[in-house]
């Protein structure tokens, strides 16, 4: 019997879990996919939003203002990139600018600090790029940009080591109300729980009819993304959005928190929950809006294009309630959720407490966990050592991001432990660079056969019937 | 300090030291990344290697053999599984391997010859899903050659470089089946004879002004919608048919790997993706000298071997201090001719100067000229793209010229 099972392991799920794991908890984390973050998580902007976007007064407001007063020192702690490098929001006409005083002033009301309205001329000095038709932006800064899936990797992986446990490849298909809890089931395993947090993500409405609430729905929401190389990342300094409509933020222009340039996304409303699928029309529009907010963006070193969706919530804002005691839905966490995933922490901590979960400190817990980049983030004097300590960091694996042999075995052997190439991408971000792992992945397929303990070509991109090779050529059976 | 340090030990590496060897400096050190001598030919195990350097068809490990045997016999220093992080501009080199840890050489002067990678599908922007089955042709051909894995059953290309026909031809003796090479452009970028041999020998369909529109399929690749394109290479819907298959191989193009060409400030070609050189492969950087597939995507091994030979012994008469300064003459083209190697040339030598064509040409002249008078012609029956052209030209011929300007006359 566990205390506390999460279901979904995207960031939300992760942060839940790693706030939870600071008491004297027996926590469980259900995943359906063959590793953590497989949701929106790994598919987003990447963005930390200053706040002024939400409606005064909703949750989405008040977590999102939270939440990125938070995300800084989490990042700290569990060793995930971040970088406070500001947002616009650019304006093009005076119809624009009367959506910008709005935002300006909802902001003020929701508590973002510093917001203030830029002229052509100081945008000019703050982003040469910006296309010329820009008269005017909504400056945040104290927005930022961070590594979402590393963020709820490390926190389940925080977790874990202080004590939860996961279990990938379990997707919940039933929930039983049990005399003291919930029972969740798999086709192969159940689990018993006192308290449950349903954190499924796009599939959150699904999970809630188990237990027979059907008060809202989540639908998909696609936004497709185009990945520039890491040469372009200075294009842009802030994360450049356009004055907004009701379908989002409008297609953005954003360095990443690892130096590439990242544009999207589109924003399309779709049936299917597993469709994620790019379209020639998400590019072409991808393509038309970037140019009109920046000029010079050198298209020719677009290294990947990606889609996710959002779990648009049926209520317009984040649905975080408990329909039945002991039950907790934290639903619709579309944007600025990844911003707010902290915050929406702490406040599901403070409904399980009220709802009688008893929190007793756990004196072991250590809120510390070490980057997957210490290596490559530490001085040539420090790697030296860490090389003579131990040769694998001296081979380098992934030259494009010069990821070492050394990096990638302790990505593979620590917690939350990644099964496939792209969990290993993830984590290390070998194969994530400009010949996206035309070099590097036949080697790192060879480590994961060899740490997992799997035949070569069993080795999966993500899971399931996901396979590298399928068998040994002629050759090679001999 | 080194007098001469090569930055990779494929085919230009190993040419390059052995030349520079040859003719006096025997301090030298190639640094390679993986773990043997020979770059991307250990995986080639094709043969079609050395006919113009030896008059024998090698395999790609062969070929390389040959080399390597010629660096161990002289005893030139090698580092495998040595990464290069940075060069500086004067000549500092920054590597790291599992033995030495990150350390600094000073050298005196630098042989870049890190080669090419593959252009990757994700720079495309194909519609569609990302399932398994989808690798760049170098991949596919790892896993085949290297590690003795078949990546699928069928298969269709994207990309009709020779990588991509060289492959095509792999799979079906592995038993699969390669439904379609599908090229965006009216004609290949790949050899004739690689059309003919890894083709047309074994029924696979060549779909030119043909492009894949959407990938299909949730874990595994299940098809491919593809589609044949207008005269601006936009797909026609119409035409649009759809390929089961579990594997897509992508041949689209290699791009010089210039990174550390960068690093050390050297002005690149937005043509060749490559350094600007003059006729001994120097770059921009005086001491500095690029040669193989990182300078220009070559398609024949031998040409890359030749180059680096240049490469080597201009190498040894600039640490000699003997390598001339003159006036050098720039090389333009008229759009025809896309690029030449070198872009500028010396009055002092007879100069074999290597260009691309950038379209089909027929029954045409070469003609270079030095802006107003025709000073040397070579006519060709057919020119393509994806084969190299070259012409020697005689230090007489130019010895007056400012500039020479390549250019092809239709006749």
């Amino acid at each position: 019997m566990y205390d506390v099972a999460i279901i979904g392991a995207g960031v939300v799920g992760g942060l839940v879990a790693r706030t939870l794991s600071k008491y004297k908890l027996k926590i469980c984390i259900l995943e359906s996919q063959n590793d953590v973050a497989m949701g929106a998580t790994k598919a987003n902007s990447a963005i930390v939003h200053g706040g002024f976007d939400a409606k005064e007064g909703s949750l989405k407001a008040l977590l999102n203002v939270r939440g990125c007063k938070m995300m800084e020192s989490v990042c700290n702690e569990l060793g995930v990139s971040y970088k406070n490098n500001g947002s616009l929001v650019v304006g093009f006409n005076d119809e624009d600018r009367a959506v910008l005083n709005e935002l300006l002033n909802r902001g003020i009301t929701n508590g973002v600090e510093r917001l203030q309205i830029l002229e052509k001329e100081e945008l000019r000095e703050l982003e040469p790029n910006l296309s010329d038709d820009v008269v005017c932006a909504l400056y945040a800064p104290t927005a930022g940009i961070v590594c979402p899936y590393t963020l709820a990797i490390s926190a389940v992986g925080n977790a874990m080591d202080n004590g939860a446990e996961l279990k990938c490849n379990f997707e919940v298909i039933s929930i039983a109300e049990t005399d003291n809890g919930y029972k969740l089931s798999s086709a192969d395993e159940s689990v018993d729980a006192r308290f449950v947090v349903n954190c499924a993500g796009i599939y959150s409405d699904k999970v809630a009819r188990m237990i027979g609430d059907d008060s809202f729905d989540v639908h998909p929401r696609r936004g497709e993304y185009i990945l520039l190389d890491k040469e372009c990342g200075d294009t842009v300094s802030c994360t450049i959005f356009r004055t907004p409509s009701k379908m989002g933020k409008g297609i953005l222009v954003t360095p990443t928190v690892h130096g590439n340039l990242l544009l999207g996304p589109t924003s399309v409303d779709i049936e299917d929950k597993s469709d994620k699928d790019t379209t020639q029309e998400g590019f072409d529009s991808i393509l038309r809006n970037t140019h009109e907010t920046v000029s010079a963006v050198p298209l020719q070193k677009t290294i990947t294009s990606f889609c996710g969706l959002r779990s648009v919530g049926s209520t317009g804002d984040f649905i975080i309630n408990s329909p039945k005691k002991g039950f907790i839905n934290a639903a619709g966490i579309e944007s600025p959720g990844l911003t707010a995933s902290p915050a929406i922490a702490e406040y599901i901590e403070d409904m399980l407490k009220d709802s009688g979960l008893e929190m007793i400190s756990d004196p072991d817990y250590n809120p510390i966990r070490k980057s997957y980049h210490a290596f490559s983030e530490a001085s040539d004097e420090q790697k030296n050592e860490m090389i003579k300590e131990n040769p694998s960091y001296g081979k380098i694996i992934c030259r494009c991001e010069g990821v070492t042999e050394g990096e990638i075995l302790d990505a593979i052997r620590r917690n939350p432990k990644p099964r496939d190439l792209d969990g290993v991408k993830r984590r290390t971000r070998a194969q994530m660079g400009r010949c996206q792992g035309g070099f590097c992945g036949p080697y790192i397929t060879e480590l994961l056969a060899k740490e997992l303990n799997i035949p070569y070509e069993d080795v999966t991109k993500f899971g399931g019937k996901s396979v590298v090779n399928i068998g040994k050529t002629k050759g090679g059976q001999a | 300090m080194r007098d001469l340090v090569i930055i990779g030990g494929g085919p230009a590496g190993m040419s390059a030291a052995i030349a520079a060897y040859e003719n006096g400096i025997t301090d030298v050190l190639i640094l390679e990344r993986d773990e043997n001598l020979g770059g991307i030919l250990q995986q080639c195990i094709h043969n079609g290697f050395g006919l113009h350097k030896f008059g024998e068809e090698l395999t790609g490990p062969e070929y390389a053999w040959r080399y390597e045997e010629k660096v161990r016999a002289l005893g030139i220093e090698c580092k495998l599984n040595t990464m290069v992080l940075d060069v500086s501009n004067d000549k500092v080199i920054t590597a790291t391997n599992a033995q030495d840890g990150i350390f600094q050489i000073q050298a005196k002067a630098v042989i870049l010859a890190m080669g090419c990678r593959e252009r990757s599908k994700g720079a495309l922007n194909i519609a569609g899903s990302r399932p398994a089955g989808i690798y760049s042709a170098g991949t596919a051909q790892k896993f085949v050659n290297m590690k003795g894995y078949l990546p699928g059953k069928n298969v269709v290309i994207l990309g009709s470089g020779d990588i991509g026909l060289i492959m095509a031809r792999r799979m079906t003796l592995e038993g699969a089946k390669v439904h379609a090479v599908c090229e965006l452009m009216p004609y290949s970028g790949g050899l004739a004879r690689n059309i003919e041999q890894c083709l047309n020998d074994f029924n696979i369909p060549l779909k030119l002004s043909h492009t894949i529109v959407k990938i299909h399929g949730k874990d595994r690749v299940e098809g491919v919608t593809i589609a044949k394109v207008d005269e601006r290479r936009k797909p026609i819907a119409e035409s649009e048919e759809y390929i089961p298959c579990d594997t897509i191989l992508f041949s689209v193009g290699l791009i010089p790997e210039n990174e550390l060409s960068k690093s050390a400030k050297v002005d690149l070609s937005a043509i060749t993706n490559g350094a600007v050189v003059d006729q001994d492969r120097q770059t921009s950087v005086e001491g500095i000298f690029s040669c193989g597939n990182v300078l220009h995507v070559h398609d024949l091994v031998d040409y890359v071997s030749e180059e680096a030979e240049i490469a080597g012994k201009a190498a040894v008469e600039y640490i000699n201090g003997n390598k001339d300064k003159n006036i050098l003459i720039p090389i333009k083209t008229d759009g025809k001719v896309r690029y030449t190697v070198p872009q500028t040339i010396t009055k002092e030598k007879d100069v074999a100067v290597y260009f691309r064509v950038s379209d089909i040409y027929k029954n045409v002249k070469v003609n270079v000229s030095d802006g107003n008078e025709v000073l040397f012609s070579k006519k060709r029956v057919k020119v393509a793209p994806g084969e190299m052209e070259s012409v020697t030209l005689k230090k007489e011929v130019f010895a007056k010229a400012k500039e020479l300007y390549f250019s092809l006359e239709e006749m």
